[in-house]
Order: C-alpha cells, then sequence, then structure tokens
C-alpha cells in the first residue's frame, strides 16, 4: 500500500492545523508508514459486497423537540477562552496582511 | 465584453445554491434560540459553541420543514437519510468541522418552472436539498474596519453558529441564453416564493435568511465539455444575483476570446463597483474529509410522515398565480409586472383587505415600487403594509380623497405618520365635495374670469379647465375636481 | 481507619446507611489516602477535597435528620478526567484543556451528583484516552500499585491505579479500545465496558464517538454493579442513548450461576502472542467454570484478526475530527508564535505545543485515512469490517451465552517498554477492541497471579449488546468460585503500596 512520505506527511498535518518540525515529519513519516502498512489489511477482509457499519448498535430517527432550552450567560460562554473583547470571542486576523 | 457578443461565442451554463435559514424556535442540533440578532453569544451553550465533550440532538422541526421543503421542490426524500462531518477549521466553525449532509442528503432529484420576464420558462432540475448548520458570524477589526482584508484582529460571536440551513443545489442550468442572468434572480425569487409560502423561513434576503452561491461557466457553441466555472459566493440580493451571473459572462468570455483560460476558484461580488473578485482558489487543500457523523443517527422519514407533509403543502406558487391572475382578471403584461416587482404576496394581501385588484396593483408596482427604489431599499424595508395600501385604495375609490391626495398620504405613511385614515384626519385632507364650499369657490374665479361662462355657453368645455385649476388652488387641491368642473357647467347653462 | 478503605464499595454502603460511618469520615479516609500515595502513584491529576467533604456533609446531615437518601449516598468516587466538572478542572491529560474549567457537567458527573457521591477528584490518563499505560498523560503516567515501576494500564490508569490502591472505594472510566478493561486485568481490578449506548456520552471528552463507552472500574463485580446502576440510563443529550432499560445489574450480579451456561472460548484469542501465565490462569478459570456446571464450547470468529487493524483506522479517523476543536479560540491553550500571525498560524502552533506525540500522530493517520482518495481503501473497509466482526460474534453467540478470553495477552509491563513502538503498544487491546468495534458489552475479572512474575491477570467476558446482565450475573459467579480457591479477595494480595518508595 501507499507509503506516508515526508511530503504527505506535512500535507497532512497541514490540513489538521499542526505545525511540524522537519525532524517530527521524517519521524512520523517512517512510525505512519508501519502502522499503515499494518492497517491496510483491512482491504483483504472486505471482498465482495459487505454493508459499513457507521454505528455499533443501530438506531434511526432521534430527535429533539423544538424547544428552547436555557443557554449560557456570555460571560459562562465566554470563562474558558484565552482572549475576547466586546463580549465575543478574539482572534489574530485570518488573512495575512499583504 | 459587450453582453450580446459574448452570448454570440458561447454557451452560458449556471449553477445555483440557494442557502434557506429556517425560522425554528431552536438551533439545528441544539435548545439555543435561533436568533443572532441579540447580544453576541448570548445563544450558545456547550453544544453550539463545541465545548469538549458535548453533543449534537436533531431538530424535529427543522426535518420536517426540510421534508417540507423538498417535497415542494418536486424531490425525492431519502428513505434513508444522514448526517456528515465536513472538516475544515475556520473560527467561525465551533467544531472546525460542519455538521452537514453529504452522500444521502435528505431531498434529491426535484425540477422547478421558472418564468423569466420575458413570459419564457425554464425547467430548473434540482439536485439535492440537504440539512446543514449555519456558521458563527465574524466581525473584523482594524486596518479597513469591517473587511477581512488588513484586518488586525477579528472577533467571533456563535450566535448564529448551528442555526438550521437547507442547501438547495440545482443540476446545471443549460440553454437559457441571454437570460441566464435573469433567470438565476427569477428561480431565487422562486425558492423565497416557496419557502416563505410553507412557512418554513422568513425569507429575508437582505437578512440573509436566504442567500446564493452563483455558479458560471461558459463554452464555445457546440462544445461538449463543460467550461471551467468560478463560484460567486453570498450574493445576498436578487439584483445582485441577476448582475453577477452577467458580469461573469462578460468576464469569463473577455478572458476566453483573449485566449486565457478561467481559473475554478470562489469569487466575491462587490455591489458598489458592479464586479466580481477573486476569493481562494480552489486547490487540493479543499479536502473536506466527509464521513458519516457518529454522534448522530440517520434519519428514516416514515411514508406516512412524508404524505402527511405532502398533504398540508400549500398551493404551489405556479397554481397560485395562475389563479390569482384569473380573479383579478389581469392581462399577461400586468400579471407579471407585479410578479417582476416582486409584489404579489403584498397584492394578495391588499386584495384581501377589500381593495380593487387593478387599485392594488397601481399602487404596488407605481408609486410604492417608486419609493422604494428612489431610496434604494427592499420594499419589506419599507414601513408600509398591505392593510395601508387597501385603506388608502379604498379612501380613493370611495372619493374621499383623489389620486394626488393619495399619494401624500403614502408618502405620509412611509413617514411614520400612522395609517391613511388617521392621516387624512389629521391634516383635513379629504375632498371637498360639498356644493355650498364649492360654489363659492367657483363664484370667487369667476369673479376673475368673467368670459368664461360665456365661452363656454359657446360649447369651449375647456374653458372650464382654468376655472377647475383656479378653484383647486383656492381649496389646497383638495376639491373634487370632477363636481367642480359639473357645478361651472350648471351655472353656465342656468 | 486504613482497613476502612479497604472494604469493598457495597460493605461501606452498609456501613454508611447503618451509621457505623459517617460520609465525611469515611470521605477524609480516603483523602488521607490519596494525600499519602497519590505523590507515588499520580492516579489523580486534581483532588476535590473540599467539594468533596461538602457533598459528604450534606449526606451525613440528611442521613442525621432522617431524610430518604439515594442508595450509593455518600460513598466516594473517582472520575477520570475526560469527564466535564464545572468544579474541577478537566484536562483529558492533555496540555491543550491545562486549567480549563469546563462550563457544565457532563450526564454521568450529573447523575453522581444526584446520588451525592462525593467525587475525590479527576484521575489521570493517556492524553485524550490515547494509549495503553498512561505513558502519554500530559501530567506523567499513573503507578501500578502492584509494582510501581510497571504501568497500571491505559487510558485509564489513574482509576486503576486509585481503586487497586484503595484511593477510591470506585470509579469510572471510558473505554474505547479496552481503556477500562486493560488496567483492571494488570491491576487485579474489575472493570466493565457496558453496551454501546447504555450510559450517556454526553460530557466525556470524545475520542472516537462510536467506540467510546462510560463505565464502571471496582475491586468486585457486584461494586462495579452497583455503580452500573447509577450511571446507566437513557439521556436525551447522547443521540446514540439506548431508550430501553438494561435491567439492575446488581440484582444480575447477586443471582449469577454458571450451572449451564454455555461459555465460548474464542479460538482467534486464545492462542499465540499471550503470555504463558496469563494463558494458564485462563485455562483454571474454564476448569474453575467447568466444575460449577459450566459448558466450554469452542468459537471461531476470523475476522477479529483485522480488528486492531480496522480500529486504528476508525479511531484515528473520528479522533482527528473530534480533537478539531481545540483550537485556542473559545477554550484551552493557545500559543501565539512571534510577529502578527494569522490565525491559522496560531491555531497550529497551539495544537504543536498543546498536543503530545501520540496524539499528532493518530491526528495526522486519521486525517489519512479520511482524505479524498483514501477514504474506500481505509475508512470505508474498515467500515466493513465492523460488520464482519459482529457477524461473528451473532454466530458465536449462537453457540455461547458468554464468550471468554484472557483481557489483555501480558501482564502489566514496565515503564518506557513499549514506548518506542507504537504497534506493540496497539497489540495490548487485541482481546478487548472487538466488543468496542462490534457495541457489544465486556468485563475484566482477576483471575489470578502469572507464575513467571505474580502480577494479575484478568479474563474477559463477552456478552450481546443489551446482555450486560449475562456479564454481572456469570461474572460474579466465576468470582466467587476464585475467592473460595484463594480465600481471599484478589486485592487482597497486592502488596501494600509505600509511599515515597
Amino acid at each position: 500500500m501507499s507509503e506516508l512520505t515526508p511530503d504527505l506527511v506535512r500535507h497532512l498535518a497541514s490540513l489538521a492545523r499542526i505545525q511540524v518540525t522537519d525532524a517530527e515529519v521524517d519521524r512520523f513519516a517512517e512510525q505512519l508508514s508501519l502502522i499503515v502498512e499494518s492497517v491496510a489489511a483491512v482491504n483483504n477482509a472486505v471482498a465482495g459486497d459487505v454493508p459499513a457499519t457507521s454505528h455499533p448498535i443501530p438506531m434511526a430517527n432521534v430527535f429533539r423537540e423544538d424547544v428552547v432550552e436555557p443557554s449560557l450567560t456570555q460571560e459562562q460562554a465566554l470563562s474558558g477562552a484565552p482572549d475576547s473583547d466586546q463580549g465575543r470571542f478574539r482572534v489574530a486576523a485570518i488573512l495575512d496582511e499583504e | 465584453m459587450n453582453y450580446e457578443l459574448a452570448l454570440e461565442k458561447f454557451e452560458v451554463v449556471i449553477g445555483l445554491e440557494v442557502h434557506v435559514e429556517l425560522n425554528t424556535n431552536t438551533k439545528m442540533f441544539c435548545g439555543c434560540r435561533n436568533d443572532f440578532g441579540d447580544e453576541p453569544n448570548t445563544n450558545v451553550c456547550p453544544i453550539c459553541i463545541g465545548l469538549p465533550g458535548s453533543l449534537p440532538a436533531v431538530n424535529r422541526k427543522a426535518v420536517e420543514s426540510s421534508i417540507a421543503i423538498g417535497l415542494a421542490l418536486g424531490c425525492e426524500i431519502a428513505p434513508n437519510g444522514r448526517f456528515s462531518r465536513k472538516n475544515y477549521f475556520y473560527p467561525d466553525l465551533a467544531k472546525n468541522f460542519q455538521t452537514s449532509q453529504y452522500d444521502e442528503p435528505i431531498a434529491f432529484e426535484g425540477t422547478i418552472d421558472i418564468e423569466v420576464p420575458s413570459g419564457a420558462v425554464y425547467t430548473v432540475d434540482i439536485e439535492r436539498a440537504h440539512m446543514e448548520e449555519d456558521a458563527g458570524k465574524l466581525t473584523h477589526i482594524g486596518g479597513n474596519t469591517g473587511r477581512i482584508q488588513g484586518a488586525e484582529y477579528s472577533l467571533v460571536d456563535y450566535n448564529r453558529a448551528g442555526v438550521p440551513l437547507v442547501e438547495i443545489v440545482t443540476k446545471p442550468v443549460f440553454g437559457a441564453g441571454a437570460e441566464a442572468p435573469e433567470l438565476a434572480a427569477a428561480y431565487v425569487r422562486s425558492i423565497r416564493e416557496i419557502v416563505k409560502a410553507l412557512g418554513v423561513s422568513d425569507a429575508r434576503m437582505e437578512r440573509g435568511n436566504v442567500r446564493c452561491d452563483a455558479n458560471v461557466s461558459i463554452r464555445p457553441h457546440g462544445q461538449e465539455k463543460l467550461g471551467t466555472r468560478t463560484e460567486t459566493k453570498n450574493v445576498n440580493s436578487l439584483r445582485s444575483i441577476e448582475r453577477t451571473v452577467r458580469y461573469e459572462i462578460q468576464r469569463q468570455a473577455h478572458i476566453l476570446a483573449n485566449g486565457g483560460t478561467i481559473t475554478q476558484e470562489t469569487r466575491h461580488w462587490h455591489e458598489d463597483r458592479g464586479i466580481t473578485s477573486a476569493g481562494r482558489p480552489k486547490s487540493d487543500a479543499d479536502d473536506y474529509r466527509y464521513f458519516p457523523e457518529p454522534d448522530l443517527v440517520p434519519v428514516q422519514p416514515s411514508k406516512e410522515l412524508i404524505e402527511q407533509i405532502r398533504a398540508s403543502l400549500p398551493e404551489k406558487p405556479a397554481d397560485r398565480r395562475k389563479r390569482l391572475q384569473g380573479e383579478w382578471s389581469f392581462s399577461d403584461l400586468e400579471f407579471r409586472d407585479v410578479v417582476n416587482s416582486g409584489f404579489l404576496d403584498e397584492l394578495e394581501e391588499t386584495v384581501a383587505k377589500g381593495a380593487k385588484p387593478q387599485a392594488a396593483r397601481k399602487w404596488w408596482t407605481g408609486e410604492i415600487a417608486r419609493l422604494a427604489n428612489a431610496d434604494g431599499k427592499d420594499v419589506s424595508d419599507l414601513s408600509i403594509t398591505p392593510s395601508d395600501v387597501a385603506e388608502l385604495a379604498t379612501l380613493v375609490e370611495s372619493g374621499k380623497i383623489n389620486d394626488r391626495i393619495g399619494r401624500e398620504v403614502l408618502q405620509a405613511v412611509l413617514e411614520g405618520a400612522g395609517n391613511p385614515a388617521k392621516i387624512v384626519a389629521d391634516r383635513g385632507l379629504e375632498v371637498v365635495s360639498d356644493d355650498g364650499a364649492l360654489m363659492a369657490a367657483i363664484d370667487e374665479a369667476l369673479a376673475k374670469q368673467p368670459d368664461v361662462l360665456e365661452k363656454i355657453r359657446e360649447g369651449k368645455l375647456q374653458a372650464a379647465g382654468s376655472v377647475i385649476g383656479a378653484v383647486m388652488q383656492a381649496m389646497n387641491g383638495q376639491a373634487d375636481a370632477g363636481r367642480v368642473r359639473e357645478l361651472i357647467i350648471e351655472r353656465a347653462n342656468a | 481507619m486504613s482497613e476502612l478503605v479497604k472494604r469493598n464499595a457495597s460493605e461501606l454502603v452498609e456501613l454508611l446507611q447503618s451509621g457505623e460511618v459517617t460520609s465525611v469520615e469515611l470521605t477524609q479516609a480516603f483523602l488521607d489516602r490519596i494525600e499519602k500515595l497519590n505523590p507515588l502513584l499520580n492516579s489523580f491529576l486534581h483532588v476535590n477535597t473540599k467539594e468533596a467533604l461538602a457533598t459528604a456533609a450534606e449526606v451525613d446531615r440528611k442521613r442525621a435528620a432522617g431524610e430518604k437518601l439515594p442508595k450509593l449516598a455518600g460513598l466516594p468516587i473517582a472520575v477520570k478526567d475526560n469527564l466535564t466538572t464545572t468544579d474541577a478542572p478537566t484536562t483529558a491529560g492533555s496540555k491543550i484543556l491545562e486549567g480549563w474549567i469546563p462550563q457544565y457537567d457532563a450526564t454521568v458527573v450529573k447523575l453522581l451528583r444526584e446520588e451525592m457521591m462525593p467525587i475525590l477528584g479527576k484521575t489521570n490518563l493517556d492524553e485524550f484516552a490515547m494509549g495503553s499505560s498512561t505513558e502519554f498523560s500530559a501530567y506523567g503516567p499513573s503507578r501500578n500499585p502492584w509494582d510501581t515501576d510497571r504501568i497500571p494500564g491505559g487510558s485509564g490508569g489513574g482509576s486503576s491505579s486509585a481503586v487497586a490502591g484503595f484511593l477510591a472505594p470506585l470509579a469510572i472510566g471510558s473505554d474505547t479500545g479496552g481503556s477500562i478493561r486493560f488496567p483492571a486485568a494488570v491491576t487485579g481490578t474489575v472493570g466493565v465496558k457496558p453496551t454501546y449506548g447504555a450510559v450517556s456520552r454526553y460530557g466525556l471528552i470524545a475520542l472516537a464517538s462510536s467506540l467510546d463507552q462510560i463505565g464502571p472500574v471496582a475491586r468486585n463485580v457486584l461494586d462495579a454493579a452497583l455503580l452500573s446502576d447509577v450511571i446507566t440510563g437513557y439521556d436525551k443529550h447522547d443521540s446514540t442513548s439506548l431508550p430501553e432499560s438494561l435491567g439492575s445489574m446488581v440484582e444480575a450480579a447477586k443471582s449469577g450461576s454458571l450451572k449451564g451456561v454455555r461459555v465460548g472460548v474464542i479460538k482467534e484469542l486464545s492462542g499465540e502472542g499471550f503470555q504463558p501465565g496469563v494463558k494458564a490462569l485462563f485455562n483454571e478459570s474454564l476448569e474453575l467454570m467447568v466444575k460449577a456446571g459450566a459448558e466450554i464450547v469452542e468459537v471461531s470468529c476470523p475476522s477479529f484478526e483485522y480488528a486492531i487493524a480496522a480500529y486504528y483506522l476508525i479511531l484515528p479517523a473520528e479522533a482527528s475530527s473530534n480533537l478539531a476543536k481545540f483550537d485556542s479560540v473559545r477554550f484551552g491553550m493557545r500559543v501565539t508564535p512571534e510577529g502578527n500571525p494569522t490565525i491559522e498560524r496560531v491555531m497550529a502552533a497551539t495544537r504543536e505545543a498543546g498536543f503530545g506525540p501520540e496524539v499528532k500522530r493518530r491526528i495526522i493517520l486519521g486525517t489519512y485515512a479520511l482524505s479524498s482518495g483514501y477514504y474506500d481503501a481505509y475508512y470505508g473497509s474498515a467500515q466493513k469490517v465492523r460488520t464482519l466482526i459482529q457477524r461473528d460474534f451473532a454466530a458465536a453467540f449462537e453457540k455461547a451465552d458468554v464468550l471468554v478470553s484472557p483481557t489483555a495477552p501480558t501482564t502489566a509491563f514496565k515503564f518506557g517498554e513499549k514506548l518506542e513502538d507504537p504497534l506493540a503498544m496497539y497489540l495490548n487491546d487485541i482481546a478487548t477492541i472487538p466488543a468496542n468495534l462490534a457495541g457489544t458489552p465486556g468485563i475484566s475479572i482477576p483471575n489470578g497471579l502469572a507464575s513467571e512474575d505474580g502480577l494479575p491477570s484478568g479474563i474477559q467476558l463477552l456478552a450481546p449488546a443489551r446482555e450486560d446482565k449475562r456479564l454481572y450475573a456469570i461474572g460474579a459467579a466465576l468470582e466467587a468460585l476464585q475467592e473460595d480457591v484463594w480465600g481471599k479477595r484478589m486485592i487482597d494480595f497486592a502488596p501494600e503500596v509505600k509511599a515515597g518508595a
């Protein structure tokens, strides 16, 4: 099966928003390639027409009634935030300044 | 490139994605109020701000509303639908994934007939309608405040996060040619009408209840392969949709005609400049890693539920239009005028409140539309109700005021002076049809124009005009002009 | 008082109810032991002294006033630190959540409060429950009271070492691939993974949503049943919560018998790779059961061969998405790189600094398994393996009432032994994973000390979905037989932990 190249690991880390050092990339590439090689075995198991199971206990139609329940106060909502301003969560700029 | 030339060279293909915000009491997956105009971060809970450990629970009403939308669009309802996670990082997305539907949307494969202003009717195929949740609201601070570009930092309010949305996606629409822009706008208008009639959305575009992403591509006539498309995001008025599509056709035609290539990208519409500009290019990085939402179980609407919802659907807009045109005895042109100006609902209500259909039509498509246009406002923003218009029309119809006074009263209503009857009473605007008062004014005017009566007797009836004018002026326009004329002629022949 | 902490929970409940012991006395006894031994065992990441004593005092006051109290009122308990608590920080063993005080209580925590059980504190775990040893906790590993140079199992090593070391009579765990049962096996305690959906997951910091299940950690089957009856039940906040009642586990535990029970030995989980001492103890347990009237049948579950592979695709995939919310915006750590970084860089730097290596490995693996072009081969196939495993279980339960295997291939290993070899670490869960994939319940019960190292081993019992009662009934019966043979409880073989050792 396909190997996790350092480039692929770097791409995946970026998709997952994890900054990685070159050393980490190499280490993960090596470790994950081994793991992937091993887990790729699932392909051997499922020849033929097997349905997928995404929920271990089959259930359907579980709904909540459209009734308002208490919300958090603004203070509670912001209580764990690293930074807030004017009742809102404050974050760094989204775009680079260019 | 010139629009006609562009269409000579290229065939236009459009695709529309419309997001409809449902007007449920609570959010899609939690019991917070579905009301994002409140103080920031007050309609939020562990679920919609994505606190660790919280779990979603599906709003039954939102599912039923989605089924109703699907049925109204002639869609099949999926016997087994499920939610999926669309994974991407963005600070307005509390969990950094959007709970949406991917391979098993609740509704699919519908069609809707859309009439454009020319009277042509196009059939638009609906690919799917699926349920998802809205994101929070970002405010960009610093730099050119309000814009994401150059902002120093941003603030996030999650009141809107988790508000239920239904996204309606069309299949590619071919063959509208020069009318593609009008078709796009008429399509979105129809979606608005439908969801409003269903009562599942407030459907106010200016509030973002209905938002449209417009996909446009062009290809040389005869070419089978579709051209590269662009997706212009969040175009938020009918007029802008039409302009966006027209602009993109011309822009793309210009590039292709000059040997260039179209970049697949998202674009943004700038209302002020009437152009679109490039946003983010589509790339490999757009890998949303969809997978079935493990915290929710499948939605399997029963046949009984679907039929029950189908039975409760309101009349289809096309059927309704046909019926109303008949009831009101409007010509095709008159009726299309009403539909195109978007006043059908208002007109219907105005008639229901007692106005004559023609009078109601004249007020809405005439003076009210003119005033709205002049202010650059959406009619829904004007503070006038169908009851007001019905009252106004009745006042004119009964002769209590004339047309000119009527326009004055309308202006006063818009300025918030109250309802028409009150304004007429408060300002003493009722026309004078008391013969005694009118005769006094006529005699006064005749005294200054003694030869008029003689001319009338000679058969020159138009001579009465100058006296009528003088009487109207003397009575501040509140005289019943018809009666004044009658009285002058009576006097001449006495 | 030192002996008080060693009593079974069921006995402590009686002492509380009869008034022989007050809740404050009992709670204080455990707090004293925590104070003495936690510096060594590191079972607790946070001790809730004040709040626990306040609850205890409230119970004592009500009892003195003759008010009606819930059954377990006044009995202290420890809670794994991946359940949210409004009165104690909740870290999930990760730096990224250091100091976070949740704005809401997990449903299970709410139930414990309604039962008026003093919550002693929050127990250690591998970061986000990813691991089998607690070595991946950002706050240092917990130690095994049987041998403090060894792991207490994971991810719930804090709960298992607390219960095995008498720092708490009961604890809450969570089991995604064996995180309750494996620690139970290596610490000589009892751990149960209920049927998926039996216990609400609301407030459990999700690792893999379709695999996670909360369950009891105890020193014997009846004690586990007492706790199970408190935490089990439908919760509207968890859409995967089972609407139907599974019955009383306490009644099941009290009425258990092995007579006529068909015990299925899983062929694929009884052979190679198991430590000889562990295998020998497993066979002894089988013999005991036969003597008590059980019938042993061999069952084959060929797809179990692929269970670990499927598990290490499904888990990382779901985890990669579940852990995306740790982004420095609404809670938890924020690391801002130099210059004027964009939010994207702040998020990436925070997640770099806040997550440990195993978490990063699994997030990257899960991102890979879900990415376009690989989904069908990996995540898609793994979900199909799940179906095959469910079919294997269904076929096996045609022939047997319960299935059995050793809980883990080995006894507790030493710190560092498997740390650099993820694949070897993953093999610890070979016997426990199938139940998570299938959603079926499982229990681990101590079944002796392995001859080669004198360390405890466990036997795992598995039942069909919703048949949790069988585990308690048959487990309690087996436990009684074994205690007859040993002349005392398994836990009584444990050496006294020396503070400062």
